[in-house]
């Protein structure tokens, strides 16, 4: 019987087109379209914050350097990733990564929540020769990103294309954009700023939160360069919201329910 | 070549290229500052380039009529060395950075030379480069033969052909300046992205267009594999590639999907890119090329059906397997390894197909290295599509998943399966093409076969133990509760891997250089054969259309 309808569907090019539409369609449909309805798909975590100018021109400079290739930014719920690198990782911890660099290979270690764990000075030498803080490393050294000044003019169009995805910058963040990633690389001091004016660096911390780090990441006060940015980047890792802490707490094992059945 | 454009191609060749010329002077004055400016130079200069070309013709005669009577297997002919150029250079920027995985130093301090930037490079070099002019070119010939029918018209193969090499070129220039989405299989930016789908629905039109032709009642099995092929991956490259530019003179953008939808997303599109375009596309190839070779029909009619539509319905849901244990919601992963475990009856159906159609002509195995590479093309490929089954079984992937197993599991289906079944296809179309006994040098074909497939053991032997004991050093506790290697332990216990994976990579780069010299040599024995001759074109009384198009008016 099916032979025999097939027999028919087989001179038909269309018939073709159309069956292979429709059937190769369905398990893509059933499987992605729900992860955009189903509202426990993603936590709630009125915590989290979006990426400042400087970070997200960091993120870009981890893509633009193939980055995700060698290092994943997914905690499973396994007992040994989470006692190798925190507690799990959270679908709310990427709700604003478009693309999500999730990646798929451990050349190097998993990154999602390297944040904090080094100092700048630590992550610039290894950026710049890995192999003079680890000496086995085998990983490549990224000396150019000291040299480039980083492009700074082009981040408000940054903000309003990710606000254009659904990312919650307000439209102050987007018209300061340049000047707050400016000022995240170039800390003005403890001097309260002249006739009431804010100083760069509170403005910024007024729009990202008081948490936002404000440091000469590459260690030069000088120009704003590329590895500031990727060093910002690296130290915010994790650190968007600390849901993932809380749940983890909240479970009293800092394992996962998978890992509990192991 | 050139000498069969009608007036009308050359018109249309001209209509194409200038303002494809122009179009790229006006991104590169656009964008300057940006490096998307490069790409306007790049388009430029291969739409001129072509330009200049067809303009060598350009008062040349109408062909003769004649040639309506024949195939039209020019574009083939140039794919299939644009496939192996492609494969060379995929293959040596793979085994470069292969070696660099051992010995980082060796890498100047030159960005666009690093590691990072070129892997895209080797990846894209290997499937979409090598690969994907393989299925053109082959599809031309298949879909002709197996309908009996010419090419519709003689300018679209050209722009297919033509305009998906300069979305190659896009993409790995494009790599090395930085440019880059991060989505893995689809890091060529937007606008990139949009050629390709100018390229791909022509090609789709161009392909029914041939079918619509057919002499025969039926489509043959070939070109139900090639129509999925060039159908979903339509679907498949729109849907993960939308995104939003930053600014119509620049080439970044931001993916519209974020998180875990994004996550899903891209590995639908990986999880099926290769199961449309590394599967789908090269079973077309393995169900008109082994059996032609082996002279013996395909062994089971039903079987084909059944294998056909179980792999269209059931690897779109396998997807999720790439992401086991992350934080996308638990149902869906176990739809994954659902259907990725009954994904294995459909691909042993196909590797069972094509194997017992061999029967009756094993001895042709023996002694044809040709329909070897064919053999063995559907042995790896029964063994990898298990082993991807068995790898998207969750304690299994909670092993093997971030190692390096799964780029040894890649490999196999890739240098395995994908690349042998390219070659033996090529071995025998060749001659075909260039009306031939046999390739330039059957002993290189011979050569090329075992140097080949002891790459590949090395190779795989040297990933599988890589991987595993990766896996097993990342869970291993002592006594006391804690982890017994640090990660750097793991990472240092892999050197010895990547070096005897450097090795096999190398061989197998040797064997794709043997193919492209045997090729070339047979082109150019043709060539001074004919120049000998002179004796005008001599088609096989079989090798020719039932329904040739009229003559353009």
């Amino acid at each position: 019987m099916i032979f025999k309808t097939h027999y028919r569907i087989e001179k038909r090019s269309l018939a073709l087109v159309l069956g292979i539409l429709t059937v190769s369609g369905i398990g893509g449909f059933v499987e992605i379209a729900p992860l955009f309805t189903i509202d426990d798909t993603v936590e709630e975590a009125p915590d989290m914050r979006v990426y400042t100018p400087l970070e997200l021109a960091g993120r870009h400079i981890y893509m633009r350097e193939g980055c995700y290739a060698c290092h994943s930014q997914m905690i499973r719920t396994l007992r040994d990733d989470v006692d190798r690198y925190g507690p799990y990782s959270l679908a709310v911890e990427s709700q604003y990564d478009h693309p999500m660099l999730w990646g798929s290979k451990r050349t190097g270690p998993d990154l999602a929540r390297i944040g904090g764990k080094y100092s700048d000075v630590w992550h610039t030498r290894h950026l710049n020769d890995p192999r003079d803080v680890v000496p086995e490393s085998i990983m490549p050294a990224y000396r150019w990103l000291s040299r480039n000044p980083l492009r700074v003019d082009d981040l408000p169009g940054h903000l309003v294309a990710m606000q254009r995805v659904g990312v919650p910058y307000t439209d102050a963040m987007v018209e300061r954009a340049t000047e707050d990633a400016i000022a995240q690389a170039t800390p003005s001091g403890p001097a309260p700023a002249a006739d009431g004016q804010t100083l760069p660096d509170e403005a910024l911390r007024e729009r990202y939160g008081d948490a936002t780090t404000v440091r000469t990441f590459d260690g030069d006060p000088g120009t704003v360069t590329e590895m500031d940015a990727l060093v910002a980047y690296l130290q915010i890792l994790g650190r968007l919201t600390d849901a993932a802490t809380r749940s983890a707490d909240a479970s009293g094992t800092p394992g996962a329910p998978d890992a509990a059945a192991r | 070549m050139l000498s069969q454009l009608t007036r009308r191609d050359r018109q249309w060749a001209r209509l194409v290229t200038l303002p494809l010329a122009a179009l790229g002077l006006v991104i590169a004055f656009a964008a300057r500052g940006d490096p998307m400016a490069a790409h306007g130079v790049i388009i430029t200069l291969f739409a001129l380039g072509l330009f200049l070309l067809v303009r060598t013709v350009r008062d040349a005669p109408e062909p003769p009529a004649s040639r309506l009577e024949s195939y039209y297997d020019d574009p083939s002919k140039v794919g299939i060395v644009l496939a192996l150029v492609w494969g060379v250079i995929g293959m040596a920027v793979g085994d470069w950075i292969a070696w660099l995985m051992a010995f980082p130093e060796l890498s100047p301090d030159v960005a666009w030379l690093s590691y990072g930037r070129l892997r895209p490079v080797h990846t894209s070099g290997v499937i979409f480069g090598f690969g994907g002019n393989a299925l053109i070119a082959t599809s031309f010939h298949v879909a002709q033969r197996t309908s009996r029918a010419r090419l519709p018209g003689q300018f679209s193969p050209w722009f297919v052909l033509l305009g998906y090499n300069l979305f190659c070129i896009l993409a790995a220039s494009g790599y090395v300046m930085g440019i880059t989405q991060s989505k893995e299989y689809a890091e060529p930016e937007w606008y990139a992205d949009i050629w390709l789908v100018i390229v791909w629905v022509t090609y789709l039109v161009l392909y029914l267009r041939t079918l619509a032709r057919r002499q025969e009642p039926h489509i043959y099995v070939a070109n139900w594999y090639y129509l999925a092929f060039i159908l979903v991956v339509a679907v498949l490259h729109i849907v993960n590639n939308l995104a939003m530019p930053v600014t119509l003179a620049g080439a970044k953008s931001y993916s519209a999907f974020s998180g875990v939808q994004d996550a899903m997303t891209q590995w639908w599109y990986g999880h099926n890119a290769v199961a449309f375009f590394l599967t789908a596309g090269f079973l077309g190839m393995l169900y008109y090329y082994l059996p032609k070779c082996a002279g013996r029909p395909i062994y089971s009619y039903r079987m084909s059906i059944i294998s056909f539509w179980g792999i269209t319905f059931l690897y779109m849901w396998a997807g999720s397997h790439h992401l086991h244990y992350t934080a996308l919601p638990q149902w869906v992963q176990t739809l994954g390894v659902t259907f990725s475990v009954m994904l294995l009856v459909p691909s042993w159906g196909s590797a069972a197909n094509a194997l017992l159609t061999l029967n009756g002509a094993w001895h042709k195995v023996r002694t044809d290295a040709t329909l070897r590479f064919m053999m063995v093309a559907a042995v790896f490929y029964g063994m990898s599509t298990f082993e991807g089954s068995f790898m998207a079984i969750r304690p299994v992937n909670s092993l093997s998943h971030y190692t390096d197993w799964t780029v040894g599991h890649v490999h196999s289906g890739a240098l395995g399966w994908v690349a042998f079944i390219t070659f033996g296809a090529f071995y025998s179309l060749v001659p075909w093409l260039w009306k031939r006994d046999g390739m330039h040098s059957r002993k290189l074909v011979e050569v090329h076969f075992w140097i080949a497939l002891l790459g590949i053991i090395i190779y795989l032997v040297s990933l599988w133990n890589a991987g595993i004991t990766q896996g097993l050093m990342w869970r291993t506790y002592n006594e006391s509760g804690t982890l017994t290697y640090s990660f750097l332990d793991s990472m240092i216990a892999m050197i010895p891997y990547y070096v005897a994976r450097g090795i096999g990579g190398l061989l197998y780069l040797i064997g794709a250089c043997i193919a492209l010299y045997n090729v070339i040599m047979t082109i150019r024995d043709a060539r001074l054969e004919r120049a000998a001759a002179d004796t005008g074109s001599s088609v096989a009384s079989s090798d020719v259309p039932l329904y040739a198009p009229r003559a353009p008016r």
